[in-house]
């Protein structure tokens, strides 16, 4: 999940952005895996992850393939995280997203109990994950840094929509849609939160942070008063 | 629709809730509302008719999908999105060990897309300073001989929206590695955003960070390998011993 890696935003922006990976290794941890997945996802739920995701199947954030008109006005919260941990099948990814590192640190801790065998990532801020693993009783084992983008920066948006895009690093929220969601923000013609739902959908992976996309939406649009 | 832009990332069809509505009976409710300027506020991420539909591709255009899809695994690593593993699963692979660096160059990301000419001139660039693409990264499977760093002609001119190339190096090499990737990157027409992993000391140290720092590029986000991976029956091999200046 390089996908995870190149999150666009100062430190400050990203200091409640947690993502925690689970997977296995091709033909060597892969077999029998599918329990350990699910057991990761199960105890995930127990600490209230803001989004929770299976790369193979998408994340609890998912469109619907039969939607009727009433839609437009009364769309039900279509989350399922149930559904999700049992559709869970094959050797994958499986991910949590958390907004705070009380929750971080209790998941890791229970994490770190179950001994599940298969390799956990925390994707953040790099100083933060070693200090919160510490304090689960956990020596990392290997770190990648982000160094940023190079090359034709000019094909780049501003900071706010490249902060949103970002959080879908597979790119499956375009720039245009990204911006569009901030304009209608400003707006008043959808909230951050309605916003931040309709891209978490187009982030198959699920690990995109709903709550660090209200707080951008809401900057935005308190710049936008000011 | 303009077949050279679209990568064939198919979240147009996947993303995208749908109705099944009438196609004409839409046209009409939209045409009616125009004569009355009048608009409607639908919810964003709906297609009303469900009109969208994933086309068969062959090759070369199907290497566009194995690129762009993330639903879709890469033959020869099994892995869904880049597939790639890199140090996500170091402790049951060893793939980075103490005092080496791991590097993923990854072209195209964040949605901006690339060309498989754009990721040939990096790579031919990298193969002069002799380096090691990693075997099992499907880039290298796309180089007929990975000594050179050429990506095979006839996908050249293929767009996908991100691809990554990963070689491991000494630490010592850390800095003239960074300097070649930029170099390069500052003449092709696309973004390349780089990636450097290392294992850390048993303390949990990590000997990266110096040379980093040292360099001059900051660093403050990244991806933390927690070592909770189990490879049964194979021991870690030990690491070498190695001066980091």
């Amino acid at each position: 999940m390089t996908n995870t890696l190149h999150r666009y935003g100062a430190p400050e922006t990203l200091e409640n952005d947690f993502i925690v990976f689970a997977m296995s290794s091709r033909g060597i941890n892969d077999r029998g895996s599918v329990s350990k997945f699910q057991e990761f996802l199960s105890i995930a739920q127990k600490h209230n992850p803001v989004n929770l995701g299976d790369a193979t199947k998408g994340g609890v954030f998912r469109p619907s393939k039969s939607l009727n008109p009433l839609a437009h006005w009364f769309r039900k919260d279509e989350r399922d995280p149930e559904r999700l941990v049992a559709h869970v099948d094959q050797p994958t990814v499986v991910s949590a997203v958390f907004d705070n590192r009380e929750a971080l640190t209790g998941f890791l801790k229970e994490v770190r109990e179950a001994d599940l065998g298969l390799s956990i990532n925390i994707s953040s801020l790099t100083g933060r994950a070693d200090e919160v693993a510490r304090e689960a009783g956990i020596t990392r084992h290997s770190v990648e840094y982000s160094l940023g983008f190079f090359g034709a920066l000019d094909k780049l948006p501003d900071r706010a929509t490249l902060s949103l895009a970002t959080m879908c690093g597979h790119g499956m929220i375009s720039f245009n849609f990204a911006k569009k969601m901030i304009d209608w923000v400003k707006e008043g013609r959808r909230t951050p939160k309605e916003a931040s739902t309709y891209m978490a959908r187009f982030c198959t992976c699920g690990i995109f942070n709903t709550t660090r996309s209200c707080s951008i939406l809401n900057d935005c649009s308190h710049r936008n008063r000011g | 629709m303009d077949q050279d832009r679209c990568v064939e990332c198919f979240t147009c069809y996947r993303g995208l809730s749908t109705e099944h509505l009438n196609p004409t009976m839409v046209r009409t409710i939209r045409k009616v509302f125009g004569l009355l300027r009048m608009r409607f506020d639908p919810e964003p991420d709906v297609c009303p008719t469900a009109a969208i539909e994933p086309q068969e591709l062959s090759w070369p255009r199907i290497v566009r999908r194995a690129f762009s899809d993330p639903l879709v695994p890469h033959e020869s690593t099994g892995i869904h999105g880049r597939g790639t593993e890199e140090v996500k699963t170091n402790d049951v692979t060893f793939r980075v060990g103490e005092g080496e660096a791991g590097f993923t160059i990854e072209f195209g990301r964040p949605t901006v897309s690339t060309r498989f000419s754009d990721i040939s001139k990096m790579t031919e660039a990298l193969a002069k300073t002799g380096v090691e693409f990693e075997t099992k990264n499907p880039v290298t499977h796309l180089m007929p001989d990975p000594s050179t760093g050429r990506i095979r002609e006839d996908i050249l001119e293929e767009r996908v929206l991100s691809a990554i190339v990963e070689i491991k190096t000494r630490m010592e090499r850390v800095p003239e590695m960074l300097r070649t990737v930029t170099d390069v990157a500052r003449g092709l027409d696309t973004i390349v955003a780089i990636g450097v992993s290392t294992r850390c000391s048993p303390e949990g140290e990590s000997a990266l960070e110096e040379v980093l720092r040292r360099e001059g590029y900051p660093f403050w986000r990244g991806k933390t390998n927690l070592g909770l991976g189990r490879r049964p029956a194979v021991p870690e091999p030990a690491p070498e011993s190695v001066s980091v200046p």
